[in-house]
C-alpha cells in the first residue's frame, strides 16, 4: 500500500484542485457551459466513483463515462452464445467474475450455472488452461473479453496450449479494439466531448501513437491517464491546461507505466493469433467496423465459435434501453427513463447497470451525491 | 460468564456410550440405527456432555421459572454454516457455528444460554475431522459459558453437500429494560466498531488458496456476548448493535439507515483496517467495507454515551481496536455516505449480489 498511498494523497489532491480552479477561470467555454470530459476506460469510471473524485471537481467540469467497460458493451446475443456454450454437455465454461451477471435474452451465466451448467470463475486465462490439463475428458471454453489490455494474455494462453498440444481448450473470443471505438464516438453527430482521458492499461500495449488522429483530425485533446485518483485529477488538470492554452495534443500522464512505443512482444503475440473482424456488434453503439478480433484460421481448433455450434443470433437491445446515449455522453445515466425503475443492479435491463465499471451501476451505487448536486431525482 | 439455571436434571438412563472405529462417515451412519447412535455418541455427546443433553431425548427441556429469573424476553435465533474450507487460520466451522449464533443472540442484548447443533455430513468425511470440529464446538461453548443441549445428524450422498454443513440454533434471555433496534438510530448518534474490519473474509479467501498470497491474516472469529454486556452496562442507552458478518460494515450500516430513515456518514480514515487486508482487497478488486467479520460488532450509541461506550469497548480484550467511525445524520435519509481518505464523498450502498460465497 505504500506505493499506492503516494497516488492517493489528499493534500496533493487539494493542491491540484486549486490549480484546476485557476485554469477554469481562464477557459472561455466554462462561462457558458460545463466542460465535458470523457473517460474512455471503465477502470477510470471505477476509480472516479470509488474515491469520490467527481464530488471534488468544480461544477464547471463534467465527466462523461465512456464505453470502456468491456462487459457493458457486450451485446445480448453474445451472452446468449455464452449460455449456449456453457450448457453444452461436457463443457466447463470459464469466465472472469464480472461477466457472470450480464443479462442475456433469456438468462445470464449465473442463472445458467444455477440451472446446472458448469460455469467457473477464473482470474486469468491460464487458470482456464490449468483446468484443461486437469480435466482432459472435458472441453474447457474460456470467455475472452476486453480491450487490448487482456488480448495479449489470451493470445499467449492460446500459444501455450498449442505448445503443449492441449486440444480440449478453446476461446470464445469477444475481444474488442479501442481505436475504432473512440472513432465511432467521435463520429457520432450528437457528440459533445471537449477532451478525453485515455485508457492507461490499453496504452501499455499499444503505446501512445495510435491516438494521434484524435488530436490531429478531430481536434480533441487526449491525456492517457493512470488509475489512481491523483492520476485522474492530474489528467483532468492536464486536459484543462491544454484547453486553456488552446493546445490540442496527445499527452501521457501515465508515463511511469505507458511508453510512447507499443509493447512489441505483446503486440506480436496478438497479431499472430488474432485478425480483425469486419465488424463487431456493440451493445448500445451498434455495429462498429473493425472493432473486434477473432482467432486466425491457423488457430481455428482453439476457436469456440468454430468448434461448437453457437446460435449467434442478433438480439436488439430493449426499446426502453438508452445505453447508447449514455455511452456517447448524450444523456446522463439518471436521465434514462428506466434508470432505477425497470433497470437496477439487481435486475439490469441495460448492460451499463451490470458491472461496477458501468456508468449506470456506478451512479446507482455510489452516485446519489452528484445526482443530488445536479438537482435531479435521486433514487 | 453466565450462570446457568440449574434445574434441568432429568434422570438420565444409564447406558453405555457407543464408539466408531471406521475412518470415514458412510451412509450407514445416517440410517437411524446403531451406527448412527454410535457416531453421535462418539463424536458429539462425548464432548458436549451436559445435563440437558444427557437424556438424549428428542428435545432439550428447560424450566421456564428459571429462565424468567434472568430477564423478561426469550431470544431465539438460528444460523447455518457452510464455510469452505472447514479449517482456516483463526478458527474452523465448529468454532464459527458456536460463536456466530452466540453473537446473533448477544447483539439483541440477550444472555446466550443454549445452543443446538445439526450436522449435515457428506459421506466420506473423515471421522477424525468431525471429532476435531465437535471438540472445537465444545471448547468454544465452554469458553462462552453456553451449553449445546440437543442436536441432529444427517449423512447425505457424496456430492450433495460439501463435506460438512452445520446449523446451530440458540436461545438466550433479554434482561428487562434492554431494547435494541436498528430503527432507533437518531441524528447525532455515534457509530462504533470494536476493532479491525475484514479479517475473517480475507482469511477465508486466502485460505482457499485461489490467490496464492502468503499473507498471515487470521479470522477474528470470537464470541462477543461479554463485550456486549459490558458495553450495555457502560452505555445503557445504546440504540442498536449488529454483528458485521456477511456483507460487512457497509451492509449493517445500510440496514440501520433504512430501518431508521436517517442517514449515516462515515470516514474512511477512521475505519480500522489492516494494511494487509486493504492490499488484499486491492489486488482482488474487492471493497473491504463489505468483507465479512466474525468477531466484530457495529453499535450506535447516543452522543452523550459515545465516550463511555468507546472506553468500555477498548477495555475488553476483543475491543482493543475499537473506534468511532462515523455518526447518524439528518441528511440523505436511508443512505450511507463515506468521506473518502482521498477527500471525496461517495455512497456506500447495499451489495447487489456477487457476494463471496460460503464465507461463513
Ligand atoms: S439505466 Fe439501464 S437501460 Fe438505461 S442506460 Fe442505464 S443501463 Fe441502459
Amino acid at each position: 500500500m505504500k506505493y499506492v498511498d503516494e497516488f492517493r494523497n489528499p493534500q496533493k489532491a487539494k493542491a491540484l484542485l486549486r490549480e484546476i480552479e485557476k485554469l477554469i477561470a481562464r477557459i472561455d467555454i466554462c462561462r457558458h457551459r460545463p466542460l465535458s470530459l470523457m473517460e474512455v476506460c471503465g477502470g477510470h469510471t471505477h476509480t472516479i466513483f470509488k474515491f469520490g473524485v467527481e464530488t471534488m471537481l468544480p461544477d464547471a467540469v463534467e465527466l462523461v463515462h465512456g464505453p470502456g467497460c468491456p462487459v457493458c458493451v457486450l451485446p445480448m446475443g453474445r451472452v446468449d452464445d455464452c449460455v449456449a456454450l456453457a450448457e453444452t454437455p461436457g463443457v466447463i465454461f470459464t469466465t472472469f467474475g464480472d461477466a457472470m451477471r450480464v443479462p442475456g435474452s433469456k438468462k445470464s451465466l449465473l442463472q445458467a450455472k444455477a440451472g446446472g451448467a458448469d460455469v467457473r470463475m477464473v482470474y486469468s486465462p491460464l487458470d482456464a488452461l490449468k483446468l484443461a490439463r486437469l480435466y482432459p475428458e472435458k472441453e474447457i471454453v474460456f470467455f475472452g473479453l476486453g480491450f487490448e489490455t487482456t488480448m495479449p494474455s489470451t493470445a499467449l494462453t492460446i500459444l501455450q496450449a498449442e505448445r503443449e498440444g492441449i486440444r480440449n481448450f478453446s476461446l470464445f473470443c469477444n475481444h474488442i479494439t479501442i481505436i475504432p471505438t473512440i472513432k465511432a464516438i467521435l463520429d457520432s453527430p450528437e457528440l459533445q466531448i471537449d477532451g478525453f482521458l485515455g485508457p492507461g492499461h490499453v496504452s501499455m500495449v499499444i503505446g501512445t501513437r495510435p491516438y494521434r488522429f484524435i488530436a490531429e483530425h478531430y481536434k480533441r485533446p487526449l491525456v492517457i491517464a493512470g488509475f489512481e485518483p491523483l492520476d485522474v485529477l492530474q489528467s483532468v488538470w492536464m486536459l484543462l491546461k491544454q484547453i486553456a492554452e488552446g493546445r490540442c495534443e496527445i499527452e501521457n500522464q501515465y508515463n511511469r507505466v505507458v511508453p510512447e512505443d507499443a509493447n512489441r512482444e505483446a503486440l506480436a503475440a496478438v497479431n499472430r493469433v488474432y485478425e480483425l473482424r469486419e465488424f463487431f456488434e456493440w451493445r448500445g453503439l451498434g455495429s462498429i467496423d473493425h472493432s473486434g478480433v477473432r482467432l486466425r484460421a491457423a488457430y481455428a481448433r482453439y476457436d469456440a465459435e468454430r468448434k461448437f455450434s453457437v446460435p449467434a443470433i442478433r438480439i436488439a437491445d430493449p426499446k426502453s434501453c438508452q445505453c447508447g446515449e449514455v455511452l456517447k455522453g448524450v444523456i446522463k445515466p439518471w436521465e434514462c427513463k428506466v434508470f432505477g425503475k425497470a433497470c437496477t443492479p439487481e435486475k439490469p435491463l441495460g448492460a451499463l447497470m451490470v458491472s461496477s465499471e458501468g456508468a449506470c451501476a456506478a451512479y446507482y451505487q455510489f452516485g446519489a451525491i452528484p445526482r443530488q448536486k445536479q438537482g435531479t431525482n435521486a433514487a | 460468564m453466565t450462570a446457568l439455571p440449574n434445574t434441568m436434571h432429568f434422570a438420565a438412563p444409564v447406558r453405555r456410550r457407543g464408539t466408531i472405529s471406521v475412518p470415514t462417515v458412510t451412509l450407514a451412519h445416517g440410517g437411524g440405527g446403531s451406527a448412527m447412535r454410535n457416531l453421535i455418541d462418539d463424536v458429539f455427546v462425548s464432548v458436549f456432555d451436559n445435563p440437558a443433553l444427557a437424556p438424549l431425548e428428542d428435545q432439550a427441556r428447560f424450566s421456564l421459572a428459571e429462565l424468567s429469573r434472568l430477564g423478561d424476553r426469550l431470544a431465539f435465533t438460528t444460523d447455518s454454516y457452510v464455510v469452505d474450507p472447514l479449517f482456516f487460520p483463526g478458527g474452523d466451522i465448529g468454532k464459527l457455528a458456536v460463536c456466530g449464533t452466540i453473537n446473533d443472540l448477544a447483539v439483541g442484548g440477550a444472555i446466550p444460554l443454549y445452543l443446538t447443533c445439526s450436522a449435515i455430513i457428506e459421506e466420506g468425511l473423515e471421522v477424525d475431522t468431525l471429532r476435531a470440529l465437535a471438540k472445537s464446538m465444545a471448547l468454544a461453548a465452554a469458553d462462552a459459558g453456553v451449553s449445546i443441549v440437543t442436536g441432529d445428524t444427517k449423512v447425505v450422498h457424496k456430492g450433495t453437500c460439501d463435506k460438512l454443513f452445520l446449523n446451530t440454533a440458540g436461545i438466550g434471555i433479554i434482561r428487562e429494560g434492554v431494547n435494541l433496534g436498528a430503527d432507533r438510530c437518531r441524528p447525532g448518534d455515534a457509530v462504533l466498531v470494536n476493532g479491525l474490519l475484514g479479517d475473517h473474509g480475507a482469511a477465508i479467501l486466502n485460505a482457499r488458496g485461489d490467490m496464492a498470497l502468503s499473507t498471515a491474516i487470521e479470522s477474528d472469529c470470537a464470541a462477543l456476548h461479554e463485550l456486549i454486556a459490558e458495553l450495555l452496562a457502560a452505555a445503557p442507552a445504546t440504540r442498536f448493535i449488529r454483528d458485521a458478518t456477511r456483507g460487512g460494515l457497509a451492509t449493517v450500516l445500510n440496514e440501520a439507515a433504512r430501518a431508521s430513515g436517517a442517514g449515516i456518514e462515515i470516514w474512511e480514515t477512521a475505519t480500522p483496517m489492516r494494511e494487509e487486508v486493504k492490499a488484499f482487497c486491492e489486488i482482488l478488486g474487492l471493497d473491504p467495507l463489505y468483507l465479512a467479520n466474525e468477531g466484530k460488532i457495529v453499535c450506535v450509541v447516543p452522543k452523550d454515551e459515545q465516550a463511555a461506550a468507546l472506553q468500555s469497548l477498548r477495555g475488553h480484550p476483543l475491543g482493543r481496536g475499537a473506534a468511532i467511525v462515523g455518526h447518524v445524520t439528518g441528511e440523505s435519509p436511508g443512505r450511507v455516505v463515506m468521506n473518502t481518505a482521498f477527500g471525496g464523498r461517495r455512497i456506500v450502498d447495499m451489495l447487489v449480489g456477487d457476494q463471496l460465497p460460503r464465507i461463513c
